[in-house]
């Protein structure tokens, strides 16, 4: 179709609705437009108001977040965000979800949701040095096995495919296994860069005149539509059918590694030599979306022809040209006299590059086609005009999500209980997933995965970064708000563990169909806890994705909003570790933990029904024993340090054991209750004593650390913080005893056994 | 002692190695489409996914302006390291007997080995003793090393099989639990493992990787009195 | 024209990939499947059919571990 054509050819109110607009919404774009628009402008504003692009029912919300702090250098609005780190230096980071393309190819889907957030990353000008992700699938085991298992092996190899071939070291993560995720898995991906602070670069286009350059990979038929049609409805009901699986397949992008490592180099020798004034890179809805921000954040215009964009696929259509989301692929804006050096540049590390256009002064995005206007848009109509929404948040009167089947008979005794937890999926050892990257590369890492609580990344004054991603679905799901605060406590506990005080947080908000009431009921909940929490830890919000409409045929994900926190320690050689170190040193439980059954593994494995509610958290509290925890680390007094999460007291002793590789011998005796009378009322007061040492053993809730170290050191952290001594560590095997109903010995041999049971899912 | 480490267009380890190289001596970056090695007195080839391992891991890299110069070096009798994907380049190149292949178990690994000195008398491991374990990761999806019956015979005999995994250790399904080889006239050298990765406790789990570089150092400076 | 090289490993080569495959074809239900191997097919468009045997053993395939097969497939492509 030539362009003239395609102008005399109106798209129809039916069109826009296909594509994902309302009909207000298309009333709007006629009126910014002044008459209908046609296709190519239809197109670039239905990507550019989709709920992707323009966050238009979460951004009321997010403007409550916390933002400002002494440590942030960029916050949100950028590519990435970015705190100060010292020493000159600036660390970027964000997460970013990739959940529906992986849905339908998890492979690819995984691995382009890596490749996307590392040009985040170095878009900004920042060298990236990590990645970590976050992923959530349905039950391993049962009907939605066969199904879980491909998405998970597919995600898997994709992080590490991309990661792996572009020399970023995956440093952690996290993967739970719920049934609300088996039609709707998650895939987040955190990247972490470095930049000298006062060589970060922006985004906004400016100098009428200069040139657009768009360099990297060649434009093809790549994910057009994706951002509308993949990212922001709901999966179709019953599309886990193979067919329709098939069908969406031509509209996801590849990813190629290799291209983006050169692009990577590309674009830091670039800024390097100072050749660019500004940088963006082209994520979802392609050179729409990257023209639109870089224009709108420089407040001017911006004129592109079509024609002198490389394409991989002849004939494509001026539209699809300006959608496709073809990946590894950068846009600059450039001085006229520096454009022959950026080209140079290009050839030398063998990516395309191509003057695509300009800088006007106009405020209009103009698309032309060889001489021909084929579109012609207000910058602030594209970017700043799409309407926003208000939520109608209501807390549903029944529970949203059925109980899970139980796996654990009610019967059972505390040993079977112990060997079950720590051999169910959300507990079991992540090492088959973690052996497929790799964690060293750049020769930063000092704490690998397993190894401590928090990546540490070495920096080269002899400081190091400390980096966590966590969220439990399942606590949010039973109190959106508590369960937030939670997950940001537990990252912050995360860097405690290794010694690091936090710096800044991102976050990647996954929910259902926001136009629901009660799914706007979780995610204002959950952005309420989210900015409460980071305002109590000083941890502000930096950045982050939000990824709505995760809904399948039997309803919504969990809420699920994953929190990535970034933290410094003074030295590196200090970091913590969790596992247990020396025969002989005493361990105890530090912090005002009062653990409770409810809403925890324990109760999942039991069938149980998620509670309305979770107990109230004392953030103070909390943050005053991670405080405690981070100094006793960094002053090297004690030997390890584990936050007690999933599975409770008795699962992170297990993991202390595997972890060093040595045994120990505890005991919740007359002094340890009498301890917890104090400091954890709600446990004390549980009755009969049956349930109360189940509770002690497998509850959850935050503010508890398992410790270790001499006597005499966790004495001195027992005037900062609530210490109840437990036991001794020594010993081949967990052994936990107490009172006449409570003994039980099981041998390292037979807890690595248990916790290694995910090995069988990639068998 | 001047180190060259070459540098391909999707090379990982080429600044790992670079770094390593420097706690023993001079190093340098060459990249990949120059023919002038700068005097250097032995080469590194690093690891990475040099070319995206697209074809076949190093099939591409080997023909790279530079390894022309490495190839001419090496039969000059120059010391040239190859790690992980350089082993593969060196393979490719001939300069080394045999071939890498798919892991046994398909997938990339990442795990800290226990490898044992086989030969301790080479140029690249005279600062280890016969029988000695090494602490070094390896990280790959192609290591399993492979030659045929023949050549295997040969390695052995010539004391070509420089290194080996240690007992429970080869997850890639090496044969002969080889870990590293050298050529006949042992300058050239090349293993899937990374000592460039276990130069530093900090960050490495372990300095065993540093005695590569070491021995390389002593053999050159010895050669030069 | 147009040419086809099939790469595959030699025989007696552990193949990891075919047997992967040879053992997930019984799971669905496919029965009698032996020998599986994985390889790779390389297409060119080539003006000398005499160049394809150097070409395959200088870069397209590894002689030491893979078997090629060269197919010349009828008009220009």
């Amino acid at each position: 179709m030539s362009a003239a054509a395609a102008a005399s050819t109106l798209p129809t109110l039916q069109d826009a609705l296909a594509l994902g607009l309302t009909a207000d919404e298309y009333e709007l774009v006629c009126e910014k437009q002044d008459g209908p628009p046609n296709v190519l402008e239809l197109a670039m504003y239905s990507l550019l108001w989709s709920e992707h692009c323009a966050y238009k029912h979460s951004k009321k919300l997010l403007r409550t977040l916390p933002t400002e702090g002494r440590y942030v250098v960029l916050g949100p609005g950028e590519n990435a965000g970015a705190v100060d780190v010292g020493g000159g230096l600036a660390c970027a980071f964000k997460v970013e979800s990739h959940n529906h393309p992986s849905a339908v190819e998890p492979f690819q889907g995984a691995a382009t949701g890596v490749g996307g957030i590392l040009r985040d990353i170095f878009a900004i000008g920042a060298r990236p040095i990590a990645v970590l992700d976050s992923l959530r699938f349905g039950e391993p085991a049962g009907e939605s096995g066969t199904r879980t298992r491909y998405l998970l092996d597919g995600a898997v190899s994709g992080i590490g495919h991309y990661g792996n071939s572009i020399g970023v070291p995956t440093v952690g993560g996290e993967v739970y296994f719920e049934g609300p995720y088996e039609h709707n898995c998650l895939v987040n991906a955190m990247a972490l860069g470095l930049a000298e602070r006062a060589r970060l670069v922006r985004s906004a286009a400016a100098g009428e005149g200069n040139v657009l350059v768009l360099f990297g990979a060649s434009t093809g038929r790549d994910g057009i539509g994706g951002a509308s049609v993949l990212a922001s409805a709901e999966l179709a009901v019953g599309d886990t059918s193979a067919g329709s699986d098939s069908d969406k397949r031509p509209t996801v992008q590849v990813g190629d590694p290799f291209e983006e490592k050169k692009l990577l180099e590309c674009s830091l020798e670039l800024l390097q030599r100072d050749l660019l004034v500004s940088l963006q890179d082209l994520g979802a809805a392609g050179l729409t979306s990257s023209a639109a921000e870089m224009a709108s954040k420089g407040e001017v215009g911006i004129e592109i022809d079509v024609e002198r964009v490389p394409l991989r696929e002849a004939d494509m259509e001026p539209f699809e040209v300006m959608v496709s989301e073809s990946q590894e692929r950068m846009l600059c804006v450039v001085e006229p006299g520096n454009v022959d050096a950026v080209l140079a540049l290009c050839e030398k590390w063998e990516v395309g590059g191509a003057a695509i256009g300009s800088v006007t002064d106009s405020g209009r995005v103009r698309v032309v086609a060889g001489g021909v206007q084929v579109g012609d848009m207000p910058v602030r109509a594209l970017v700043d005009d799409c309407p926003l929404y208000d939520l109608s948040p209501q807390k549903p009167a029944q529970p949203v999500y059925p109980a899970p089947a139980a796996t654990l008979a009610a019967q059972a005794t505390i040993e079977q209980t112990l060997l079950a937890l720590l051999g169910c999926p959300n507990i079991a050892s992540r090492r088959p997933l973690f052996e497929q990257y790799d964690a060293i590369v750049q020769s930063r890492t000092v704490r690998r995965p397993e190894q401590a609580d928090a990546a540490v990344l070495a920096l080269a004054d002899g400081s190091a970064l400390a980096v966590s991603i966590d969220c439990n679905g399942r606590r949010v799901a039973a109190d959106p708000y508590r369960g937030t605060v939670e997950t940001v406590l537990e990252c912050a506990a995360n860097l405690a563990c290794v010694g690091a005080e936090p710096l800044g947080t991102t976050n990647n908000l996954n929910f259902g169909n926001p136009e629901k009431p009660h799914i706007a009921w979780q995610l204002a909940e959950a952005v309420r806890g989210l900015g409460d929490a980071c305002r109590a830890l000083a941890a502000p919000i930096v950045g982050g994705n939000v990824s709505l409409y995760n809904e399948g045929a039997t309803g919504p994900i969990y809420p699920t909003p994953v929190i990535g926190m970034v933290g410094r320690l003074p030295d590196a050689h200090a970091a913590g570790n969790l596992g247990f170190a020396r025969e002989g040193e005493e361990i105890a439980l530090v912090g005002p933990f009062d653990p409770s059954a409810d809403a925890s593994e324990l109760a999942k494995l039991r069938g149980e029904q998620l509670p309305d509610g979770l107990a109230e958290v004392d953030v103070a509290a909390v943050r005053g024993a991670h405080v405690a925890i981070l100094e006793a680390v960094r002053a090297g007094a004690i030997s390890s340090a584990h936050d007690i999460a999933e599975g409770g007291l008795a699962i992170a002793l297990a993991e202390c054991c595997l972890a060093g590789g040595i045994g120990a011998r505890v005991a919740l005796g007359e002094e340890f209750w009498q301890a917890t009378a104090r400091a954890a009322p709600r446990l004390r007061a549980l009755s009969p004593a049956g349930e109360r040492v189940t509770a002690a053993l497998f509850g959850e809730g935050p503010g508890g650390f398992v410790v270790s170290g001499p006597s005499a050191a966790l004495g001195e952290l027992g005037e900062r913080a609530t210490v109840r001594r437990l036991g001794r560590v020594g010993g081949d095997a967990l052994t936990i005893g107490g009172d006449d109903q409570l003994s039980l010995a099981i041998s390292l041999q037979e807890l690595a056994l248990a916790h290694a049971s995910l090995e069988e899912l990639f068998s | 002692m001047r180190f060259g480490v070459l540098q391909f267009p999707g090379s990982c380890d080429e600044v790992d190695a670079l770094r390593a190289a420097e706690r023993v001596g001079e190093a340098e970056l060459i990249w990949h489409g120059d023919r002038d090695l700068r005097g250097a007195d032995a080469i590194v080839v690093p690891g990475g996914f040099s070319y995206g391992d697209y074809l076949r891991a190093g099939a591409i890299a080997r023909f790279a302006p530079a390894m022309e110069s490495v190839i001419e070096f090496a039969r000059e009798g120059g010391p040239v390291l190859g790690i992980c994907n350089g082993f593969q380049v060196l393979c490719e190149a001939r300069l080394l007997p045999g071939a890498l292949l798919v892991n046994a178990n398909r997938r990339f690994t990442f795990r800290q080995l226990e490898l044992e000195v086989v030969n301790a008398s080479t140029s690249f491991t005279r600062a280890c003793v016969e029988g000695e374990r090494l602490s070094i990761p390896a990280k790959h999806a192609w290591g399993r090393y492979y030659a045929d019956e023949q050549s295997l015979q040969m390695m052995h005999e010539r004391g070509q099989v420089v290194l080996r995994y240690a007992a429970g250790q080869n997850f890639n399904g090496s044969l002969a639990d080889i870990a590293g080889v050298c050529n006949e006239a042992g300058n050239v050298f090349g293993l899937m493992p990374h000592p460039e990765h276990a130069v530093d406790q900090l960050t490495g789990g372990s300095a065993d990787g540093l005695k590569i570089f070491q021995s390389m150092r002593l053999a050159v400076d010895g050669a030069a009195v | 024209m147009r040419a086809r090289v099939l790469i595959r490993p030699k025989q007696g080569i552990l193949d990891p990939q075919g047997e992967a495959v040879q053992r997930a074809l019984p799971a669905l239900g496919f029965s009698g499947v032996a020998n599986v191997r994985v390889g790779r097919l390389v297409e060119l468009d080539i003006e000398e059919a005499e160049q394809l045997a150097p070409m395959c053993d200088k870069l397209l395939a590894n002689p030491l571990v893979e078997d090629y097969e060269v197919q010349l497939l009828d008009g220009s492509g």
